[in-house]
């Protein structure tokens, strides 16, 4: 019987075991960007609400603080949504004719809340809390990204573990002081550092030390969020 | 051995030719189906379940369908005290004294007025004219049975004219802070009433450096804070009792810093930018 094949598909058989690899470790690679992406985290998609409110408006053009909304960020797991007398603290008196703030007004006469959809949701296995981020320095913007720079909100980070992990590895990558975490444009600056990265973690060290943050292994240990 | 061995395969052949004709395919073939089953099971994307994710309990803020206004947070039954929260202390989370309790803690709290000469000078030094009979100096009781609760009414709840505690520059900078946050919005960065919201259409308050405000007694912003006046809306949520006080010391600071002599001031301070501790630029600073 004839040969089928000529010699050198041995070659390529071989080489096709050795190119199998190649293709797996592609298709791995492919899977975990798909579960990176924005499409399966819900990252940079905005969020329709239902009153168009725009934080690029009042924190950016009115310079209110974060704070003046999110009362309870600084004590509290949740960073607290206002409720709808927050809203009329001025609109009482600004826009309180405007049809776009309907909704809010009748909130406001119904007492019954306005249904926001949620932008952030990590899944409820996580325990997260804002208070210990805030008092120890992780800014909003860290992980929210420029907020007053956005009419509709969306979410800026993946909210995935890796994501997590990533600051809690290494904090002094992002920890800056206090006083500037709810400073949305805040960034480190040394004029004896090289660039920007030299002088947030020349920084971040620093106050990962003054701020007591726990070490490593801990901010690392499984029951830390998953309790 | 040969024999067992023949008598196995017959045996394996009759279990197939068994199968073939008496049991379905499927159970036949079962190590086939259920590796087949596996991978299915594997391929199914695992998003498609969320049980973990989202488990069947209330966290902050979700919906119920149990109540009629669609919350699941429930706000306290009328009178309930929560542990921790039964607000004995009058002055403090008041802001008002009865009269017997303004006379008792003019002279307990002397030491409180010590640390913070400044800001009981700026309160009881300037009162507005004729209507605080300043009986005794630097005396809380000075504002006694001269506004609204009127003589003769001994228990009438007055403005409380001092804090409730100590003001530390620690309570200060606290103050400015919660200020900047709360206050500046309307009320200016510097107490003038000129803040951004102002400047959108909110109707404008009075400036703290007007007279009537800088003899006005702590326990009087202390109740604007808490139900609100005119056009302000009240802030007690928004805003802790502790921190409300603190605010009220850095309008005192703001109120002096307007009045103060430049001689008064340390040459080191002069010129020396008071930044809002890096907040957001929201009134307008004047210096």
């Amino acid at each position: 019987m004839p040969q089928i094949f000529h010699r050198s598909t041995n070659t390529l058989a071989k080489l096709s075991i050795f190119g199998g690899l190649f293709i797996l470790a592609f298709a791995a690679w492919c899977l975990a960007e798909i579960n990176r992406s924005s499409w399966n985290t819900g990252a940079f998609v905005e969020r329709e609400q239902p009153v168009q409110f725009s934080h690029k408006h009042h924190v950016g053009d009115d310079g209110i603080d974060c704070r003046y909304c999110h009362t309870s960020v600084e004590t509290s797991a949740w960073a607290g949504m206002p409720p709808t007398k927050t809203c009329m603290n001025c609109h009482a008196q600004i826009w309180n004719d405007s049809p776009y703030l309907e909704i809010v007004r009748t909130s406001w006469r119904t007492n019954k809340p306005i249904e926001w959809t949620r932008v952030h949701d990590l899944p409820d296995y996580v325990y997260f809390n804002h208070s210990i981020h805030v008092n120890k320095g992780v800014g909003c913007s860290t992980c929210h990204g420029r907020v007053d720079q956005m009419p509709i909100v969306y979410q800026y980070a993946s909210l995935q573990m890796e994501w997590c992990l990533q600051c809690h590895r290494d904090p002094a990558r992002y920890l800056r002081p206090r006083d500037q975490v709810f400073n949305m444009a805040w960034q480190a600056e040394n004029a004896a550092a090289e660039n920007k990265t030299e002088a947030q973690l020349a920084q971040g060290r620093q106050l990962f030390n003054a701020y007591h943050v726990r070490h490593k292994a801990i901010l690392q240990s499984c029951s830390t969020c998953h309790r | 051995m040969w024999n067992i061995e023949k008598s196995r395969r017959q045996k394996a052949v009759g279990r197939k030719q068994k199968a073939e004709s008496g049991r379905p395919l499927w159970l036949a073939r079962r190590p086939v189906v259920i590796c087949l089953l596996l991978t299915a099971f594997c391929l199914l994307p695992s998003a498609c379940r969320q049980d973990m994710q989202d488990q069947p309990r209330y966290n902050a803020y979700r919906a119920s369908t149990t109540f009629s206004d669609g919350a699941s947070a429930r706000p306290l039954v009328e009178g309930t005290i929560p542990r921790g929260w039964l607000r004995e202390d009058e002055l403090y989370y008041t802001g008002k004294m009865s009269g017997a309790q303004a006379r008792a803690q003019a002279g307990a709290t002397s030491t409180a007025q010590a640390t913070t000469p400044n800001m009981q000078g700026n309160t009881s030094s300037q009162p507005s004219g004729g209507s605080v009979t300043n009986v005794s100096g630097n005396n809380a009781g000075g504002n006694l049975g001269t506004q609204q609760g009127g003589p003769g009414n001994a228990a009438a709840q007055q403005d409380a004219t001092m804090f409730p505690f100590p003001i530390t520059q620690d309570v200060l900078t606290r103050g400015q802070q919660r200020y900047n946050i709360y206050c500046s919005m309307c009320h200016g960065m510097t107490g003038y009433g000129d803040g951004m919201i102002v400047r959108r259409g909110f109707r404008r308050p009075p400036s703290y450096h007007d007279e009537r405000l800088r003899a006005a007694p702590v326990g009087h912003f202390f109740d604007v804070i808490t139900n609100g006046w005119g056009a302000m809306p009240d802030y007690a949520a928004q805003i802790p009792v502790q921190d409300r006080w603190a605010i009220i010391a850095y309008v005192r600071a703001l109120q002096l810093s307007q009045q103060v002599n430049k001689s008064e001031v340390p040459p080191e301070k002069l010129n020396q930018p008071q930044g809002g501790g890096g907040q957001t630029e929201g009134g307008g600073e004047r210096h």
